[in-house]
């Protein structure tokens, strides 16, 4: 059996930067496994342009910025295996995974950086009644069919969901020569960001409706239409709303699911809320040496944030590994779990921060502690307590669930609070 | 004077602007809270410019399709002519990003330029 | 002229075919959709029910009791996935202890084996996430769980081993009496048949009706199901029912043989014989129904709903045997639940009628085995890497939910019957059929059928007919 210092499940945004900074850190062993044919992950076929901004101080096309990153792991020589499907890891990580050419193989890692991403939510997942005929994609699907493989998945489309996939899709298949009808959002705001929704919709002239949902799916073998309808508080259609779209195509943009089996299968505990596991300030999970970042770990907004977590994974799972090789190939398990964890907390409008606990001993000097709020707040604080004292209260114009939050705490501060029990985050109005 | 009614893109917020209008001259932006706001009323109703993403056939190549833009921003009104403009152009493998695709696409003085590497098969 | 023609490839179909098979016969089946497995026998329950539920001595009784016997040798024979893992049927409340008993007694009558009655401490035990309110349970341990499917198709594939002739896309539109026996009109020429089998599921009364002036009339009794992901799959480990009322075997909540969680049916008639869509207030009903013998169902966990119908006929029971008043037309009509069951009694039952009517001989060359598409996952590392050294494809894994490999779509798609559009390939490898529900696979496993069938990404279908998957190219209208 071959082994890696680290094995990285994946070779998406994540996957490449964490493999990038564990290089940089000093790592020689590493190893990226990766499903599909190529590196970059979904990126490539996030062809549109507005990434890198706070990365490169540019915009880049999906493309684009993934290029940036595998070129920075050629030239670090990191080795990866493409069309590789990682089967199962251990909780003692033996990694088992199979491709054409190597068959089922095994390999043993020191430490394992979970990067598998994410996937769509689909049409079961919102129980859509109807009937089940050709035509219904989920947005990802249709991206990929058009932006990859050069087909029209169909010519008069219906969206649900404004998620930036859905918008984005819609100015994707209008370029192409579709007819996109109708986006509808089954909640009163867009997840999107506002410049898509003007830059996809408005400038096309597509109708936006927020507060409405699939009811019907007509068409046994093709879709024919579907009927949307308007939804109450509750998100339960309103009878006598109805209205009825003929179309070919339904696209389904309607949430994304980190992708946690593998994780799941090793004993990873896992967040409920973010459906990734739970973390520590140093991105690892409950296993020692297994570290996440990116959307497997949660379900991110921009990809700027993706590699700037993963370099953090990457980082850490470095010095993990130089800690063990200083023990001889055994870390003082004892010492690690004897520190204490200090449990942060969400609450009041905040749905869940990452990472779930901090050693103050094992932090670097800024750590971010990244979080999704629950509704729209307009002109609301951000506010932080330790224990019962609010150290932080920052106001903040808007904050949405489609953006993610930051708040940066500092090493130098939490040393100030040895006793420390908690870290609640929560949003205040005053 | 005309007033034209946009939504901000620069922040989450999302304002909503009124661009107070004579002829082709603005005379006035309100309902922004911060000069971005402002400035990208203006551009938007005197200006508007938008980069365009989109996809050419390559043969020869270990994809069947490269991903392309518009090097800068072109005008709003010909996104379609720019589109149509790629209709029909196939590219030979080997493609690498920056790579000119079509040069001064719908007489804007902007190229296309590819946005992805693709090896040859 | 064949020897014998049967309509429709469901499971009664091709469990008749697959035993008329065993015989010196020119048989063909004819079936209106591009595969078999199409219609009532794709979207059911999949329960292979004890057979305490009919009144005994009905066929219902007698064929699910005999059918439930052969199941377990038949899923050795043709290997398709089977497995008995009991089944509970709940009393929620005292008062209907009586009913209980009453359907244990009603099994014992018709012949089930190894019935009992369980107490709450019992039932709780074996299964902690059903209802407190559960008073006592009828244990059943001979109820099973069958990949429909791969029942279906098991048959079918092991008919044509055998000679069977199978014509898809071919649609009955008339029969009519001839000298010598039939003759069946369809949109594909006309065929003549000595003798015909009306398995045609919800429409065998448009046929019967054909041929004969004693009508029935078969209705279409549509239920609405949910499918839980695999992470739901253990939450109950028999198929757990409540107490018939006047409304059917209401819904039931099972794991499935490939580990997901299944709850449904709802009964609604509906006039449309092809009105397989689910509505909203179908799908809310099954999931508060459901909720009523089992605790705590992670509804969030539905990665699909569908809709199934039944093939009802007014009679309550399965209609089996010769039209009185049209000799050598035999109809397998009303086959509704417990027909998955059933079935390899009803290709027994029927094969034998024609067997006696026709004076047929056996072959001695008959082949009772038939290999399924090989499953990877069941290999140790060492075999699956031989495997994978002979052919790369069983390396490469197209659907990542359910680990399916190139080499098994290859198989499905190549194998004497095989898949020809997305739902049959789905159908025999369960790629797509995972908790993205084909998001990551459809568009490679469309390459892979229109490389293997020779055809055109234009040409490819989710389930035949006008279900085509993409329409053109990018730009081609611009």
């Amino acid at each position: 059996m071959k082994d890696y210092d680290i094995v990285i499940i994946g070779g998406g945004p994540a996957g490449l930067a964490a493999a990038v900074s564990a290089r940089q850190s000093g790592i020689d062993s590493i190893l990226i496994l990766e499903r599909d044919k190529e590196l970059g992950g979904i990126l490539n076929q996030c062809i549109h342009n507005g990434f890198g901004l706070h990365t490169f101080k540019e915009e880049l096309t999906g493309p684009e910025y993934a290029q940036r990153f595998i070129s920075q792991a050629e030239e670090l020589d990191i080795e990866y295996k493409l069309n590789t499907m990682v089967l199962e890891v251990g909780a003692d990580k033996i990694v088992t995974a199979m491709n054409r050419d190597d068959g089922l193989f095994m390999i043993q890692a020191k430490a394992v950086v979970l990067a598998m991403g994410c996937r769509e939510r689909s049409r079961g997942a919102l129980n859509i009644p109807g009937y089940r005929p050709a035509g219904i994609y989920s947005a990802g699907t249709a991206q990929r069919l058009v932006n990859m493989e050069g087909y029209m998945p169909g010519r008069e489309v219906v969206i649900l969901g404004s998620g930036d996939i859905g918008l984005i899709m819609a100015r994707r298949m209008t370029l192409e020569g579709a007819k996109v009808k109708v986006v509808a959002e089954l909640m009163p705001y867009s997840g999107g960001l506002k410049r898509n929704i003007v830059q996809c919709l408005d400038d096309y002239g597509i109708p936006l409706k927020l507060s409405h949902t699939v009811v019907d799916i007509k068409g046994k073998e093709r879709v024919e239409g579907v009927t949307l309808a308007q939804v109450d508080e509750k998100s339960k259609p309103i009878p006598g709303t109805e209205e009825y779209y003929s179309c070919d195509t339904l696209l389904l943009s309607v949430g994304l699911i980190p992708e946690n089996e593998i994780s799941r299968g090793m004993g990873v505990e896992m967040n409920p809320v973010t459906s990734g596991p739970k973390v520590n300030e140093s991105l690892e999970t409950n296993l020692e040496g297994v570290f996440a970042c990116g959307n497997v770990l949660h379900v991110h907004d921009l990809v700027d944030f993706v590699s700037e977590e993963a370099a953090s994974a990457g980082r850490n799972a470095a010095d993990y590994v130089k800690e063990y090789r200083d023990a001889a190939g055994t870390r003082k398990v004892e010492d690690i779990h004897a520190e204490r964890e200090i449990p942060l907390v969400a609450t009041g409008g905040v749905r869940y921060t990452v990472p779930s606990t901090i050693r103050t001993a094992h932090m670097e000097a800024d750590l971010k502690v990244r979080f999704r709020v629950g509704s729209v707040y307009q002109n609301c604080f951000i506010s932080v307590y330790f224990d019962d004292e609010r150290v932080i209260h920052r106001k903040r114009p808007v904050m949405a669930p489609g953006e993610m939050e930051e708040v940066k705490l500092t090493k130098e501060q939490l040393l100030q609070y040895p006793e420390l029990k908690k870290i609640t985050f929560k949003i205040e109005e005053e | 004077m005309e007033t034209r009614n946009l939504t901000c893109i620069n922040c989450p917020m999302g304002c909503a602007l009124a661009i107070e209008m004579e002829g082709e001259k603005v005379i006035g932006v309100s309902g922004n809270t911060c000069p971005r706001g402002d400035a990208y009323g203006r551009k938007e109703v005197t200006n508007p410019t938008r980069i365009v993403t989109s996809t050419v056939r390559v043969t020869g190549g270990d994809a069947d399709m490269v991903s392309v833009k518009t090097g800068q921003d072109i005008p709003k009104g010909k996104i379609f002519e720019c589109v149509k403009a790629l209709k029909d152009v196939e590219v030979h493998a080997p493609v690498h990003i920056g790579d000119v695709i079509v040069s001064d696409v719908a007489g804007t003085g902007v190229d296309i330029v590819a946005t992805k590497n693709v090896a040859c098969r | 002229m064949y020897d014998v023609i049967i309509i429709g490839a469901g499971v009664c179909g091709a469990a008749i075919a697959r035993e008329l098979s065993r015989y010196q016969a020119k048989i063909c089946v004819l079936e209106k959709e591009e595969d078999v497995c199409c219609g009532t026998s794709k979207a059911n329950s999949a329960i292979v029910h004890a057979g305490y539920d009919a009144v005994t001595g009905t066929l219902k009784a007698k064929l699910n009791v005999r059918g439930n016997e052969l199941m377990g040798g038949l899923s050795e024979e043709l290997d398709f996935p089977f497995e008995r893992n009991g089944s509970l049927v709940l009393c929620l409340n005292e008062a209907e202890l009586p009913n209980l008993q009453a359907l244990y007694d009603r099994g014992v009558a018709n012949g089930v084996k190894e019935l009992r009655i369980l107490d709450k401490e019992e039932v709780l035990q074996m299964e902690p996430n059903i209802t407190n309110d559960i008073v006592a349970a009828l244990y059943a341990p001979t109820g099973g769980i069958v990949c429909p499917f791969g029942l279906n198709i098991a048959l079918a594939e092991n008919a044509c081993a055998n000679g069977v002739e199978f014509r898809f896309n071919t649609e009955v539109t008339q029969i009519c009496k001839s000298e010598d026996g039939y003759e069946l009109w369809t949109d594909q020429g006309t065929f003549r048949a000595k003798y015909v089998v009306n398995a045609a599921g919800v429409y065998a009364d448009k046929f019967h009706n054909m041929v004969s002036e004693k009508k029935i009339h078969i209705t279409a009794r549509r239920g609405d199901y949910c499918l839980l992901d695999k992470e739901a799959g253990s939450h109950v480990h028999r198929t757990i029912f409540a107490l018939p009322g006047k409304l059917g075997k209401g819904i039931l909540v099972t794991p499935t043989v490939h580990g997901n969680l299944l709850v449904g049916p709802t009964a609604i008639d509906v006039e449309d014989k092809e009105g397989v869509n689910t509505t909203a207030d179908g799908l809310a009903q099954v999931l508060e129904k459901a909720g009523m013998t089992v605790k705590n169902i992670p509804v969030r966990q539905v990665i699909t709903s569908f809709a199934g119908l039944r093939a009802h006929e007014e009679g309550e029971d399965f209609m089996i045997g010769e039209a009185e008043d049209a000799p050598g037309f035999i109809d397998c009509a009303g086959i509704e639940s417990p027909g998955i069951a059933s079935c390899p009694a009803i290709g027994e039952m029927a094969a034998g009628i024609l067997r006696d009517k026709m004076g047929l001989i056996e072959k001695d060359d008959f082949i009772s085995t038939r290999q399924g598409i090989r499953n990877p996952n069941n290999l140790s590392m060492e075999e699956r890497n031989v495997l994978i050294k002979e052919n790369p494809a069983y390396g490469n894994i197209i659907c990542r939910c359910e680990m399916v490999t190139e080499g098994e779509i290859i198989d499905a798609i190549r194998r004497p019957l095989g898949a020809k559009s997305l739902d049959g390939v789905k159908r025999r490898t369960r790629a797509g059929m995972g908790r993205c529900q084909s998001g990551f696979c459809s568009p490679r496993t469309m390459e892979i059928l229109a490389r293997e069938c020779d055809m055109s990404m234009f040409d490819i279908t989710k389930a035949g007919g006008n279900s085509k998957l993409v329409v053109g190219t990018n730009k081609d209208t611009v």
